[in-house]
Protein backbone atom coordinates (compact mmCIF):
# COMPACT_ATOMS: atom_id res chain seq x y z
CA UNK A 1 0.00 0.00 0.00
CA UNK A 2 1.38 3.63 -0.76
CA UNK A 3 0.33 6.76 0.06
CA UNK A 4 -2.38 8.25 -2.39
CA UNK A 5 -2.23 11.04 -3.77
CA UNK A 6 -5.72 12.31 -3.31
CA UNK A 7 -7.70 11.60 -0.41
CA UNK A 8 -10.82 12.89 -1.38
CA UNK A 9 -12.15 13.47 -5.31
CA UNK A 10 -14.94 15.26 -6.08
CA UNK A 11 -16.08 15.44 -2.16
CA UNK A 12 -16.47 11.36 -2.31
CA UNK A 13 -13.69 9.38 -0.27
CA UNK A 14 -11.25 6.37 -1.85
CA UNK A 15 -13.95 4.29 -0.87
CA UNK A 16 -16.48 6.39 -2.31
CA UNK A 17 -17.95 7.38 1.16
CA UNK A 18 -19.07 11.15 1.96
CA UNK A 19 -16.66 12.72 4.65
CA UNK A 20 -19.40 11.71 7.37
CA UNK A 21 -20.32 8.29 6.51
CA UNK A 22 -19.65 5.40 8.82
CA UNK A 23 -18.27 2.05 7.37
CA UNK A 24 -21.14 -0.53 6.69
CA UNK A 25 -21.07 -1.74 10.45
CA UNK A 26 -22.54 -5.07 11.17
CA UNK A 27 -23.10 -6.38 14.47
CA UNK A 28 -24.17 -10.33 15.86
CA UNK A 29 -24.66 -11.14 19.75
CA UNK A 30 -24.18 -13.92 21.78
CA UNK A 31 -21.76 -15.89 19.41
CA UNK A 32 -19.74 -17.74 22.04
CA UNK A 33 -21.71 -20.29 24.22
CA UNK A 34 -18.91 -20.41 26.89
CA UNK A 35 -18.85 -16.80 27.91
CA UNK A 36 -21.69 -14.36 29.75
CA UNK A 37 -21.90 -12.10 27.56
CA UNK A 38 -20.28 -12.08 23.67
CA UNK A 39 -20.54 -10.24 20.49
CA UNK A 40 -19.17 -10.11 17.03
CA UNK A 41 -18.88 -6.98 14.78
CA UNK A 42 -17.56 -6.25 11.19
CA UNK A 43 -16.55 -2.39 11.20
CA UNK A 44 -16.12 -1.94 7.17
CA UNK A 45 -12.93 -4.57 6.85
CA UNK A 46 -12.46 -4.62 11.00
CA UNK A 47 -13.54 -7.75 12.22
CA UNK A 48 -13.19 -8.52 16.08
CA UNK A 49 -14.88 -10.72 18.43
CA UNK A 50 -15.68 -9.87 22.25
CA UNK A 51 -15.88 -11.88 25.21
CA UNK A 52 -16.81 -10.94 28.58
CA UNK A 53 -16.63 -13.15 31.75
CA UNK A 54 -17.87 -12.22 35.50
CA UNK A 55 -18.52 -11.33 37.68
CA UNK A 56 -16.03 -14.15 38.86
CA UNK A 57 -14.29 -14.43 41.80
CA UNK A 58 -10.92 -12.34 41.16
CA UNK A 59 -8.01 -14.62 41.16
CA UNK A 60 -4.64 -14.26 42.13
CA UNK A 61 -6.43 -13.14 45.36
CA UNK A 62 -3.47 -9.90 45.62
CA UNK A 63 -5.64 -8.14 42.47
CA UNK A 64 -8.98 -8.46 44.65
CA UNK A 65 -10.42 -5.30 45.72
CA UNK A 66 -12.41 -6.09 48.92
CA UNK A 67 -14.79 -2.54 47.90
CA UNK A 68 -15.47 -2.82 44.41
CA UNK A 69 -15.41 -4.86 41.22
CA UNK A 70 -12.36 -4.92 39.39
CA UNK A 71 -12.16 -4.78 35.20
CA UNK A 72 -9.70 -6.27 33.52
CA UNK A 73 -9.64 -5.91 29.13
CA UNK A 74 -7.28 -7.60 26.96
CA UNK A 75 -6.94 -6.17 23.76
CA UNK A 76 -5.43 -8.60 21.20
CA UNK A 77 -4.62 -8.74 17.46
CA UNK A 78 -4.31 -11.95 15.69
CA UNK A 79 -0.93 -12.51 13.83
CA UNK A 80 -3.32 -12.39 10.31
CA UNK A 81 -5.14 -9.67 11.35
CA UNK A 82 -2.75 -7.34 9.44
CA UNK A 83 -0.90 -7.31 6.05
CA UNK A 84 2.31 -8.08 7.71
CA UNK A 85 2.30 -10.97 10.00
CA UNK A 86 1.95 -9.21 13.54
CA UNK A 87 4.24 -10.95 16.09
CA UNK A 88 1.99 -12.43 18.35
CA UNK A 89 1.59 -11.92 22.24
CA UNK A 90 0.98 -8.14 24.29
CA UNK A 91 3.02 -5.30 23.13
CA UNK A 92 3.54 -1.61 23.68
CA UNK A 93 0.28 -0.97 21.29
CA UNK A 94 -1.64 -3.56 22.83
CA UNK A 95 -1.13 -2.76 26.68
CA UNK A 96 -1.90 0.65 25.95
CA UNK A 97 -4.95 0.28 24.39
CA UNK A 98 -6.26 -2.41 26.64
CA UNK A 99 -5.33 0.41 29.53
CA UNK A 100 -7.40 3.00 27.92
CA UNK A 101 -10.31 1.06 26.88
CA UNK A 102 -10.80 -0.27 30.39
CA UNK A 103 -10.41 3.07 31.92
CA UNK A 104 -13.11 3.61 29.91
CA UNK A 105 -15.66 1.28 30.61
CA UNK A 106 -14.79 1.01 34.71
CA UNK A 107 -16.76 4.70 34.33
CA UNK A 108 -19.71 3.22 33.49
CA UNK A 109 -19.95 -0.34 34.77
CA UNK A 110 -21.20 -0.18 38.13
CA UNK A 111 -18.24 -1.85 40.22
CA UNK A 112 -19.17 -1.35 43.96
CA UNK A 113 -21.89 -3.88 43.45
CA UNK A 114 -19.34 -6.91 43.17
CA UNK A 115 -16.68 -6.15 45.78
CA UNK A 116 -13.88 -8.82 45.26
CA UNK A 117 -14.56 -10.15 41.60
CA UNK A 118 -13.67 -9.66 38.86
CA UNK A 119 -15.16 -8.96 34.72
CA UNK A 120 -12.99 -10.24 32.52
CA UNK A 121 -13.14 -8.49 28.91
CA UNK A 122 -11.02 -10.23 25.93
CA UNK A 123 -11.32 -8.63 22.38
CA UNK A 124 -9.67 -10.65 19.38
CA UNK A 125 -9.01 -8.60 16.35
CA UNK A 126 -9.39 -10.78 13.20
CA UNK A 127 -9.02 -8.29 10.62
CA UNK A 128 -7.64 -4.97 11.02
CA UNK A 129 -8.47 -1.94 8.90
CA UNK A 130 -7.99 1.40 10.70
CA UNK A 131 -10.20 1.91 13.98
CA UNK A 132 -9.88 -1.58 15.36
CA UNK A 133 -10.17 0.06 18.53
CA UNK A 134 -13.20 1.81 18.60
CA UNK A 135 -14.72 -1.67 17.01
CA UNK A 136 -13.72 -3.39 19.89
CA UNK A 137 -15.24 -1.00 22.77
CA UNK A 138 -18.63 -0.81 20.36
CA UNK A 139 -18.04 -5.15 20.64
CA UNK A 140 -17.46 -5.17 24.16
CA UNK A 141 -19.97 -2.74 25.29
CA UNK A 142 -22.45 -5.20 23.74
CA UNK A 143 -20.84 -8.04 24.90
CA UNK A 144 -21.23 -6.69 28.63
CA UNK A 145 -24.73 -5.79 28.41
CA UNK A 146 -25.28 -9.14 26.85
CA UNK A 147 -23.39 -10.66 30.15
CA UNK A 148 -26.30 -8.51 32.38
CA UNK A 149 -23.71 -6.34 33.96
CA UNK A 150 -24.75 -4.12 35.85
CA UNK A 151 -24.05 -0.59 33.90
CA UNK A 152 -24.33 2.91 34.09
CA UNK A 153 -25.59 3.33 30.16
CA UNK A 154 -23.61 2.34 27.05
CA UNK A 155 -20.04 2.90 25.24
CA UNK A 156 -20.32 3.88 21.79
CA UNK A 157 -16.82 4.64 20.23
CA UNK A 158 -16.16 6.12 16.60
CA UNK A 159 -12.26 7.92 15.02
CA UNK A 160 -12.49 11.30 13.55
CA UNK A 161 -9.41 11.77 10.59
CA UNK A 162 -7.91 14.62 8.71
CA UNK A 163 -6.59 14.12 5.42
CA UNK A 164 -6.31 16.48 2.79
CA UNK A 165 -7.47 19.44 5.50
CA UNK A 166 -10.85 17.84 5.61
CA UNK A 167 -12.34 15.65 8.42
CA UNK A 168 -13.27 12.66 7.46
CA UNK A 169 -15.60 10.22 9.82
CA UNK A 170 -14.85 6.27 10.71
CA UNK A 171 -10.87 6.51 8.68
CA UNK A 172 -10.21 3.49 6.81
CA UNK A 173 -6.78 1.99 6.60
CA UNK A 174 -5.23 4.55 3.95
CA UNK A 175 -6.69 7.88 5.62
CA UNK A 176 -5.14 6.45 8.83
CA UNK A 177 -1.68 5.80 8.05
CA UNK A 178 -1.42 8.94 5.70
CA UNK A 179 -3.63 11.18 7.01
CA UNK A 180 -2.87 14.54 9.15
CA UNK A 181 -4.51 13.55 11.99
CA UNK A 182 -6.67 11.01 13.62
CA UNK A 183 -8.75 10.82 16.64
CA UNK A 184 -10.66 8.31 18.32
CA UNK A 185 -13.88 8.50 20.88
CA UNK A 186 -15.82 6.58 23.00
CA UNK A 187 -18.75 8.23 24.25
CA UNK A 188 -21.04 7.48 27.53
CA UNK A 189 -24.83 7.08 26.34
CA UNK A 190 -27.37 7.39 28.42
CA UNK A 191 -31.03 7.90 28.03
CA UNK A 192 -30.72 8.13 24.14
CA UNK A 193 -28.42 11.06 24.91
CA UNK A 194 -24.50 11.60 24.85
CA UNK A 195 -23.90 11.97 28.35
CA UNK A 196 -19.87 12.78 28.26
CA UNK A 197 -16.57 11.52 26.42
CA UNK A 198 -14.71 8.40 28.27
CA UNK A 199 -11.99 7.88 25.81
CA UNK A 200 -10.22 10.50 23.62
CA UNK A 201 -6.76 9.96 22.04
CA UNK A 202 -5.30 11.71 19.45
CA UNK A 203 -2.00 11.75 16.73
CA UNK A 204 -1.53 14.11 14.32
CA UNK A 205 -2.01 17.81 14.32
CA UNK A 206 -5.69 19.66 14.36
CA UNK A 207 -6.55 23.28 15.29
CA UNK A 208 -9.03 23.99 18.04
CA UNK A 209 -11.61 24.56 15.60
CA UNK A 210 -11.23 21.54 13.90
CA UNK A 211 -11.38 19.24 17.28
CA UNK A 212 -14.74 20.86 18.18
CA UNK A 213 -15.72 20.30 14.45
CA UNK A 214 -14.17 16.72 14.89
CA UNK A 215 -16.13 16.15 18.23
CA UNK A 216 -19.62 17.39 16.72
CA UNK A 217 -19.04 14.85 13.54
CA UNK A 218 -18.12 11.99 16.13
CA UNK A 219 -20.88 12.23 18.33
CA UNK A 220 -23.21 11.94 15.27
CA UNK A 221 -21.29 8.85 13.72
CA UNK A 222 -21.71 7.49 17.78
CA UNK A 223 -25.41 7.80 17.54
CA UNK A 224 -25.52 5.98 14.40
CA UNK A 225 -23.61 3.32 15.85
CA UNK A 226 -25.79 3.79 19.36
CA UNK A 227 -28.71 2.67 17.34
CA UNK A 228 -26.94 -0.56 15.61
CA UNK A 229 -25.95 -2.03 19.12
CA UNK A 230 -29.46 -1.52 20.60
CA UNK A 231 -31.02 -2.82 17.46
CA UNK A 232 -28.44 -5.89 17.65
CA UNK A 233 -28.98 -6.56 20.79
CA UNK A 234 -33.09 -6.16 20.83
CA UNK A 235 -32.77 -8.49 17.97
CA UNK A 236 -31.99 -12.17 20.06
CA UNK A 237 -35.37 -11.21 22.02
CA UNK A 238 -37.40 -10.39 18.67
CA UNK A 239 -36.37 -13.15 16.73
CA UNK A 240 -37.13 -15.68 19.32
CA UNK A 241 -40.70 -13.87 20.21
CA UNK A 242 -41.75 -14.49 16.51
CA UNK A 243 -40.68 -18.18 16.49
CA UNK A 244 -43.56 -18.87 18.85
CA UNK A 245 -46.26 -16.37 17.73
CA UNK B 1 -45.13 -7.19 23.71
CA UNK B 2 -43.33 -6.51 27.10
CA UNK B 3 -40.83 -3.33 26.80
CA UNK B 4 -37.05 -4.20 27.04
CA UNK B 5 -34.87 -1.62 28.26
CA UNK B 6 -30.50 -1.53 28.12
CA UNK B 7 -28.66 -0.21 30.82
CA UNK B 8 -28.54 3.91 30.54
CA UNK B 9 -32.74 4.10 29.17
CA UNK B 10 -34.56 6.43 31.31
CA UNK B 11 -37.36 5.31 33.09
CA UNK B 12 -39.06 8.18 34.73
CA UNK B 13 -37.97 11.24 36.36
CA UNK B 14 -39.60 10.89 39.83
CA UNK B 15 -36.84 9.20 41.73
CA UNK B 16 -39.27 7.99 44.43
CA UNK B 17 -40.20 4.94 42.21
CA UNK B 18 -36.95 3.81 41.97
CA UNK B 19 -36.99 -0.15 42.51
CA UNK B 20 -34.97 -3.39 41.37
CA UNK B 21 -32.51 -2.82 38.43
CA UNK B 22 -32.59 1.01 38.37
CA UNK B 23 -30.62 3.53 39.45
CA UNK B 24 -31.10 6.90 40.30
CA UNK B 25 -28.94 10.07 39.51
CA UNK B 26 -30.31 14.15 39.27
CA UNK B 27 -33.79 13.11 39.76
CA UNK B 28 -34.27 10.87 36.73
CA UNK B 29 -34.54 6.85 36.96
CA UNK B 30 -32.25 4.74 34.84
CA UNK B 31 -32.05 0.96 33.93
CA UNK B 32 -28.75 -0.37 35.18
CA UNK B 33 -29.64 -3.69 33.51
CA UNK B 34 -30.92 -5.42 30.33
CA UNK B 35 -34.35 -6.66 31.22
CA UNK B 36 -38.25 -6.23 31.09
CA UNK B 37 -39.70 -3.17 32.13
CA UNK B 38 -42.16 -3.17 35.15
CA UNK B 39 -44.29 -0.68 36.52
CA UNK B 40 -46.81 -0.58 39.35
CA UNK B 41 -48.50 2.31 40.58
CA UNK B 42 -45.48 2.84 43.96
CA UNK B 43 -42.20 1.17 41.56
CA UNK B 44 -40.72 0.97 38.60
CA UNK B 45 -37.94 -1.84 38.25
CA UNK B 46 -36.51 -4.06 35.23
CA UNK B 47 -36.39 -7.51 35.83
CA UNK B 48 -33.17 -8.98 34.92
CA UNK B 49 -32.79 -11.16 31.20
CA UNK B 50 -28.95 -12.45 31.77
CA UNK B 51 -26.67 -11.68 34.68
CA UNK B 52 -25.08 -14.07 37.29
CA UNK B 53 -26.99 -14.75 40.48
CA UNK B 54 -26.03 -12.39 43.16
CA UNK B 55 -26.93 -13.59 46.80
CA UNK B 56 -29.68 -12.73 48.91
CA UNK B 57 -30.74 -13.36 52.40
CA UNK B 58 -33.73 -16.20 53.02
CA UNK B 59 -32.75 -17.56 49.02
CA UNK B 60 -33.27 -21.21 48.68
CA UNK B 61 -29.91 -22.51 46.85
CA UNK B 62 -28.23 -25.38 45.50
CA UNK B 63 -24.92 -25.50 46.17
CA UNK B 64 -21.93 -28.00 45.70
CA UNK B 65 -19.48 -28.82 48.03
CA UNK B 66 -16.13 -27.16 47.02
CA UNK B 67 -13.78 -28.00 50.07
CA UNK B 68 -14.02 -29.54 53.64
CA UNK B 69 -12.45 -26.97 56.23
CA UNK B 70 -12.13 -27.38 60.01
CA UNK B 71 -15.21 -25.31 61.09
CA UNK B 72 -17.62 -26.35 57.90
CA UNK B 73 -17.75 -26.36 53.89
CA UNK B 74 -17.05 -23.68 51.41
CA UNK B 75 -19.57 -24.54 48.98
CA UNK B 76 -20.32 -23.24 45.27
CA UNK B 77 -23.13 -21.82 45.03
CA UNK B 78 -22.68 -20.63 40.99
CA UNK B 79 -22.58 -17.25 41.55
CA UNK B 80 -19.38 -14.62 42.09
CA UNK B 81 -18.83 -15.30 45.60
CA UNK B 82 -18.51 -18.98 46.90
CA UNK B 83 -20.67 -19.43 50.22
CA UNK B 84 -19.72 -21.39 53.52
CA UNK B 85 -21.73 -23.51 55.69
CA UNK B 86 -20.90 -23.92 59.31
CA UNK B 87 -20.92 -26.89 61.20
CA UNK B 88 -23.31 -24.92 64.02
CA UNK B 89 -25.32 -24.76 61.02
CA UNK B 90 -25.73 -28.62 60.11
CA UNK B 91 -28.43 -30.56 61.77
CA UNK B 92 -26.88 -33.53 61.26
CA UNK B 93 -23.76 -32.50 62.73
CA UNK B 94 -22.67 -35.26 65.87
CA UNK B 95 -19.74 -34.35 67.85
CA UNK B 96 -17.42 -37.51 67.16
CA UNK B 97 -18.61 -37.63 63.41
CA UNK B 98 -15.87 -36.23 61.09
CA UNK B 99 -17.04 -33.53 58.42
CA UNK B 100 -16.17 -35.27 55.75
CA UNK B 101 -18.55 -37.55 56.43
CA UNK B 102 -21.05 -35.89 56.32
CA UNK B 103 -20.93 -33.32 52.91
CA UNK B 104 -17.84 -34.41 51.26
CA UNK B 105 -16.03 -32.49 47.97
CA UNK B 106 -18.51 -32.65 45.33
CA UNK B 107 -22.03 -33.34 47.03
CA UNK B 108 -25.03 -31.32 46.59
CA UNK B 109 -27.11 -30.07 48.66
CA UNK B 110 -30.51 -27.93 49.26
CA UNK B 111 -29.39 -25.02 51.51
CA UNK B 112 -30.32 -21.23 52.74
CA UNK B 113 -28.61 -18.07 52.81
CA UNK B 114 -28.57 -17.27 56.29
CA UNK B 115 -26.29 -13.65 55.69
CA UNK B 116 -24.12 -11.38 53.42
CA UNK B 117 -21.97 -8.80 55.46
CA UNK B 118 -20.52 -5.90 53.31
CA UNK B 119 -17.65 -7.36 51.66
CA UNK B 120 -20.10 -10.17 50.07
CA UNK B 121 -19.25 -13.04 52.33
CA UNK B 122 -22.00 -15.31 52.06
CA UNK B 123 -23.56 -17.92 54.89
CA UNK B 124 -25.59 -20.44 54.59
CA UNK B 125 -28.11 -22.57 56.67
CA UNK B 126 -29.12 -26.08 56.69
CA UNK B 127 -31.92 -24.95 59.57
CA UNK B 128 -34.83 -25.28 57.31
CA UNK B 129 -37.16 -28.52 56.64
CA UNK B 130 -36.85 -27.93 52.57
CA UNK B 131 -32.45 -28.13 53.40
CA UNK B 132 -30.96 -31.26 52.59
CA UNK B 133 -28.36 -33.27 51.08
CA UNK B 134 -28.45 -34.72 47.54
CA UNK B 135 -28.13 -38.11 47.24
CA UNK B 136 -30.47 -39.25 44.02
CA UNK B 137 -32.38 -36.97 41.24
CA UNK B 138 -31.35 -34.74 38.77
CA UNK B 139 -30.02 -31.30 38.69
CA UNK B 140 -30.46 -29.16 35.70
CA UNK B 141 -28.67 -25.78 35.47
CA UNK B 142 -30.33 -23.07 33.87
CA UNK B 143 -29.49 -19.14 33.96
CA UNK B 144 -30.26 -17.82 36.96
CA UNK B 145 -31.72 -14.51 35.38
CA UNK B 146 -34.40 -16.73 34.47
CA UNK B 147 -35.73 -18.61 37.41
CA UNK B 148 -38.20 -15.84 38.66
CA UNK B 149 -40.16 -18.01 35.33
CA UNK B 150 -39.92 -21.06 36.39
CA UNK B 151 -41.27 -20.71 40.21
CA UNK B 152 -43.91 -18.97 37.98
CA UNK B 153 -46.70 -16.25 39.42
CA UNK B 154 -47.12 -16.99 43.51
CA UNK B 155 -45.43 -20.80 42.32
CA UNK B 156 -48.22 -21.30 39.63
CA UNK B 157 -45.36 -22.66 37.23
CA UNK B 158 -43.95 -24.83 39.42
CA UNK B 159 -47.34 -26.43 40.38
CA UNK B 160 -48.43 -26.82 37.10
CA UNK B 161 -44.98 -29.17 36.64
CA UNK B 162 -45.66 -30.98 39.73
CA UNK B 163 -49.26 -31.64 39.07
CA UNK B 164 -49.20 -32.67 35.40
CA UNK B 165 -45.81 -35.27 36.25
CA UNK B 166 -45.99 -36.43 39.49
CA UNK B 167 -42.21 -34.94 40.23
CA UNK B 168 -40.29 -33.20 43.29
CA UNK B 169 -38.66 -29.84 41.72
CA UNK B 170 -36.62 -27.77 44.07
CA UNK B 171 -35.48 -24.39 42.31
CA UNK B 172 -32.55 -22.85 43.61
CA UNK B 173 -32.36 -19.15 43.33
CA UNK B 174 -29.23 -19.44 41.17
CA UNK B 175 -30.40 -21.14 38.94
CA UNK B 176 -29.95 -25.27 39.39
CA UNK B 177 -32.85 -26.84 39.64
CA UNK B 178 -33.24 -30.61 41.57
CA UNK B 179 -36.06 -32.92 40.06
CA UNK B 180 -36.79 -36.29 41.15
CA UNK B 181 -39.10 -38.31 40.47
CA UNK B 182 -40.17 -41.20 38.07
CA UNK B 183 -37.04 -41.54 35.15
CA UNK B 184 -38.94 -40.86 31.95
CA UNK B 185 -41.21 -37.89 33.90
CA UNK B 186 -37.93 -36.49 34.90
CA UNK B 187 -36.33 -36.43 31.32
CA UNK B 188 -39.98 -34.42 30.40
CA UNK B 189 -39.35 -32.19 33.09
CA UNK B 190 -35.91 -31.44 32.44
CA UNK B 191 -37.03 -30.18 29.10
CA UNK B 192 -40.16 -28.18 30.02
CA UNK B 193 -37.14 -26.33 32.23
CA UNK B 194 -35.28 -25.30 29.32
CA UNK B 195 -38.09 -24.71 27.47
CA UNK B 196 -39.07 -22.09 29.79
CA UNK B 197 -35.82 -20.71 30.35
CA UNK B 198 -35.37 -20.54 26.20
CA UNK B 199 -38.71 -18.56 26.25
CA UNK B 200 -38.49 -16.59 29.48
CA UNK B 201 -39.21 -12.86 27.86
CA UNK B 202 -42.29 -14.29 26.13
CA UNK B 203 -46.02 -13.90 27.21
CA UNK B 204 -48.40 -16.81 27.94
CA UNK B 205 -45.83 -19.23 28.81
CA UNK B 206 -48.14 -21.34 31.77
CA UNK B 207 -50.64 -22.08 28.85
CA UNK B 208 -47.68 -23.43 26.23
CA UNK B 209 -45.69 -25.23 29.11
CA UNK B 210 -49.08 -27.03 30.07
CA UNK B 211 -49.77 -27.89 26.33
CA UNK B 212 -46.47 -28.99 26.16
CA UNK B 213 -46.08 -31.25 29.07
CA UNK B 214 -49.30 -32.93 27.89
CA UNK B 215 -48.11 -33.41 24.00
CA UNK B 216 -44.77 -35.23 25.04
CA UNK B 217 -46.60 -37.75 27.60
CA UNK B 218 -48.60 -38.24 25.10
CA UNK B 219 -45.49 -39.64 23.00
CA UNK B 220 -44.00 -41.68 25.69
CA UNK B 221 -47.59 -43.61 26.55
CA UNK B 222 -48.67 -44.02 22.84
Amino acid sequence: MSRPDKFIVDGKRLDGRLPDQLRPIKIEVDVLKRADGSCYIEMGKNKVVAAVYGPREAYPRHIQDPSKLVVRYRYNMAPFSVEERKRPGPDRRSVEISKVSKEAFEAIIMKELFPRSVVDIFVEVLQADAGSRTACINAASVALVDAGIPMKGILTSVAVAKVDGVLVLDPMKEEDNYGEADMPFAFFIRGGKIESIALLQMDGRMTKAEIKDAINLAKKGAMEIYNLQREAIMKQFVEEGEENA
Amino acid sequence: MRKIVLPGDLLSTNPKLAGHGTYVEGDKVYSRIIGIYEQTDNFIRVIPLKGKYNPSVGDTIIGIVREVVSNGWNVDINSPYQAFLPVSETPEAKPGKKLNEIFDIGDAIIAKVMSIDPRMRVTITMKDKICRAIRFGRIVAINPARVPRVIGKKGSMIKLIKSELDVQIVVGQNGLIWLNGDRRKVAIAEEVVYLIEEEAHTEGLTDRVGEFIRRRKNVQTG
